[in-house]
């Protein structure tokens, strides 16, 4: 605006330097005190929790690593002198070696020493089948869940049990014929016709082909009825009953079991309960907020207690089926809510497309709705497998030894009895559900981030 | 045969009386209702059955007889020679809603810091926070108990050389011997004075509340609360003369005497509920918070509200609305865990009632039924009152 002449001396002419940041702003410096130090109470608030790991992981340490005993006979290396054993006073300690000797009893229980190849083939087989399952790039996912949900229990069945099952029929009087193997196949022949029937029946009410129902039946009752016959053959292994079952192995059935049992349970109740008849939802709700309201060990009172007076004279149950009837019933109901959840963020167009594609209610299910709902609530399934997982420690109160019931049973041998032992143990233990669970949950929230589609 | 049919109505296709969905859904009914009440029939007949093959009476009656044994923890009036079942119900009930609601308010406190501290920009904290929750969710809540009970209060000292809190009481592998208060006559306006402190606060603050909306000038409710509920008493116990004394813990050979104990298995099914929940309580409100869109701490900050009304005016009340269904659920959940006291004979109603009591009566199916419609009554209970508060705090959308 104003002429050039006019003194620019104010005016810098060439470029500074470029100076290097204060020292507080950048660098190690800067972050330690934009994270650990500032504002004021953030400094206390970092020294808090420093104090906190000082206090809990030095002596961890110390306890499993520096003053751990890996090799001992007995108790002597795992007390101090004043306690009657060789270590000095003061020494605290974890005692692995006790752990070692016991480990075959915390994985098998008491199951028979020399039939322990049948616990690790079903241990192998599990594993066989479920790694592949879990890898979602390999293919032939489909054969997988087959043999996994198929061959895997029945084989997993004979391998534990020995096999080796005889049947006395169930449906005719005795006064017809005498209860013998014969019975049992004539009774279910028999009972296969009535089912047939009833399908024919319904076909024909309905005006739709029977062929495909009667086929359907047919395949269902047949390979029912070779699981039968497999579980009758003699293999000749050993019978184990199933109170000499023990440790991870109780622990691993249960939670696989309920698992297993609780999905198909959980899908039916929770159609069940979004369902446009208004007595099988009533009667669902009730199923599913009863047995939500209860704690589980009320219910393992009742599967062990009341269970047996609903049955008739003479049939008894094992009392770890029980415990499974119980689980499952649990854990099913549990499922259903979370698999509800699904189905209600399906958005209602799908169902509309897929009756307008003139889907009947089975199809529409199976084929649209639930595959979508299934892989929405991938999570939430897995942290109820993950509650059930921890849930399984509670059959211990109703006198089955699994994986931490041995824990507590170990106990009671003098051979190993230190005042340190149930600490040690209880680490183990804790170590060892911890492995399971964070793996599970690491695992869903991979299977989360694979299948974010990004809208929800 | 068909052209004639449409032809007369259109309207009515005729549909065979099996393809009615209506007629079909409600046969499927009726079938799915009589195969239950056939199942219920059967096991029912089959329960009267054996109950009769094993001389056991049927029916409550039981209720009225006397229990005759002893219970460790009671805070109502129990004797082991009179009191009857009904009463031991009484108890337990009472023992469990008393681990169940300490254990609640203060796993709510627990995992609210835990749960603040996840979300820390502090990364010592935020990891010891972190490291907190993995762990001690992805252990099974039996496990818990049983390290504090059989771990960490077993190594506690004998009660001959039981620890000295100073105030705190005596503790020791018998429990914590705390000392008890033992009120003067005049301690009653004490407490006169915190129920008037009590309501003078909330009427102030409706009062602030109504000013506010109407004039915007702001009244410290907060300081003249604390005043209030704290000062006042405390002004009236000082005047009247400190009418309280306490009931201190002797430690003695066998057993402190005097003070009131606080039994080992509440402390360790408190610290192990408390601890476990806490963890999954710490998730709840980090997602509860992480749910609130960063643009409304910003847009607080645009209208010039600082930190701390941000966070008590702006995201919280809008986090609340995301935490308080699953922190329901916590509650709940919480509640139904305290029955795992079963395990170290803490005497709540499984332990007690469903424990004790039936083996001693035989009585199976009432027993189990109380106490199952009980858990079930509470749940509901919560539910309900939960889904009040829900829809109160609800987002109202126009």
């Amino acid at each position: 605006m104003s002429t050039s002449t006019k003194s620019t001396a104010y005016v810098r002419t060439e470029m500074l330097g470029e100076e290097t940041p204060p020292i507080t702003s950048t660098g190690i410096v800067a972050w330690v005190r934009a994270n650990l130090l500032y504002p004021w109470y953030n400094a206390i608030l970092t020294l808090l929790a420093i104090l906190i790991i000082v206090l809990f992981v030095p002596p961890l340490i110390e306890f499993v690593f520096i003053n751990g005993v890996w090799t001992a006979e007995g108790r002597e290396q795992c007390t101090t002198i004043a306690q009657g054993g060789v270590q000095p006073d003061g020494w605290v300690g974890g005692c692995w070696a006790y752990v070692g000797a016991y480990m075959g009893q915390f994985i098998y229980g008491r199951y028979p020493s020399a039939e322990l190849w049948r616990v690790n083939l079903v241990f192998a087989m599990f594993a066989i089948g479920l790694i592949p399952l879990l890898v979602p790039s390999l293919p032939y996912k489909r054969e997988n869940i087959a043999f996994l949900l198929i061959i895997f229990p029945v084989a997993a069945f004979v391998l534990l049990t020995g096999g080796h099952f005889e049947y006395s029929g169930f449906l005719l009087p005795n006064f017809i014929m005498e209860p013998s193997t014969a019975k049992f196949w004539v009774d279910y022949i028999i009972l296969t016709a009535i089912i047939v029937g009833i399908g024919v029946a319904i076909a024909r009410g309905t005006d739709s082909n029977p062929r495909p129902i009667v086929r359907g039946i047919l395949i269902a009752m047949g390979s029912l009825a070779v699981v039968f016959i497999v579980c009758a053959v003699n293999f000749g292994l050993e019978e184990v009953p199933t109170d000499r079952w023990g440790g991870l192995l109780v622990t691993l059935v249960i939670a696989v079991t309920g698992i297993v049992a609780s999905l198909p349970i959980g899908i039916v109740l929770a159609l069940g309960r979004r369902s446009n008849m208004p007595i099988v939802r009533l009667i669902s709700v009730i199923f599913i907020e009863f047995w939500r309201g209860v704690p589980l060990i009320t219910v393992l009172f009742m599967s062990s207690v009341m269970l047996p007076l609903f049955l008739p004279e003479g049939v008894t149950f094992d009392k770890l089926l029980r415990a499974l009837i119980g689980v499952a019933m649990f854990s099913a109901a549990y499922m259903a809510e979370v698999i509800r959840g699904g189905l209600q963020a399906i958005p209602k167009g799908q169902y509309e497309g897929a009756m307008a594609l003139g889907l009947g209610y089975s199809q529409m299910m199976r084929m649209i709705i639930l595959p979508q709902a299934l892989t929405l609530v991938i999570p939430g399934i897995v942290n109820t497998f993950i509650g059930l997982f921890k849930d399984t420690t509670l059959v211990l109160i109703i006198g089955l030894f699994d994986f931490l019931g041995m824990i507590q049973s170990s106990f009671t041998d003098p051979t190993w009895a230190t005042p340190l032992q149930s600490m040690t143990a209880y680490l183990f233990a804790a170590a060892v559900y911890f492995c399971f669970c964070f793996s599970m949950s690491r695992y869903s929230a991979y299977m989360e981030r694979r299948l974010d589609t990004g809208h929800r | 045969m068909a052209l004639q049919g449409v032809s007369h109505d259109v309207g009515q296709p005729k549909v065979a009386i099996f393809n009615d969905p209506k007629i079909r859904g409600w046969v499927y009914q009726t079938v799915l209702l009589v195969a239950i009440v056939y199942f219920a029939f059967v096991g029912i007949q089959n329960m009267f059955a054996n109950l009769a093959a094993q001389n056991i009476a049927s029916g409550f009656g039981f209720l009225g007889r006397t229990a005759g044994f002893a219970i460790s923890q009671t805070f109502i009036e129990y004797s082991q020679a009179e009191s009857t079942y009904g009463w031991v119900y009484l108890v337990g009930l009472i023992n469990t809603l008393a681990v169940a609601i300490t254990g609640i308010f203060l796993a709510t406190i627990l995992g609210f810091i835990i749960g603040v501290a996840r979300l820390s920009p502090n990364f010592v904290l935020r990891g010891v926070a972190t490291v907190y929750v993995e762990t001690f969710r992805n252990i099974p809540l039996l496990l818990h108990i049983f390290i504090w009970y059989f771990g960490v209060l077993r190594l506690l000292p004998h009660p001959r050389e039981s620890a000295d809190l100073g105030f705190l009481g005596l503790l020791n592998n018998r429990g914590w011997f705390a000392p008890l208060p033992i009120t003067d006559d005049l301690f009653f306006l004490t407490s006169i004075a915190f129920v008037i402190g009590l309501i003078a606060t909330f009427v102030i603050s409706n009062w602030s509340r109504k000013r506010q909306m109407a004039t915007g000038q702001q009244f410290p409710v907060f300081q003249t609360g604390l005043a209030l509920i704290i000062g006042f008493p405390l002004l009236v116990f000082l005047v009247t003369g400190l009418p309280l004394t306490f009931d201190m813990p002797v430690a003695g050979g066998f057993r402190p005497s005097g003070g009131f104990t606080i039994i080992p298995e509440f402390i360790a099914l408190l610290l192990a509920l408390t601890s476990y929940t806490a963890a999954f309580i710490a998730e709840i409100v980090r997602a509860g918070i992480l749910a609130i869109n960063k643009g409304q701490t910003e847009a607080a900050h645009a209208l010039g509200l600082r930190n701390g009304p941000t966070l008590r005016l702006v995201i919280i009340p809008q986090a609340m609305r995301v935490i308080i269904p699953p922190l329901t659920s916590q509650y709940l959940n919480l509640t139904k865990n305290s029955s795992l006291a079963v395990a170290i004979a803490y005497p709540d109603l499984v332990s007690v009632f469903g424990g004790t009591a039936l083996n001693q009566t035989g009585q199976a199916v009432e027993i189990l039924l109380m106490t199952m419609l009980t858990y079930l009554g509470i749940s509901l209970l919560t539910s309900a009152f939960m889904n009040w508060y829900n829809a109160r705090m609800a987002l109202v959308e126009r």
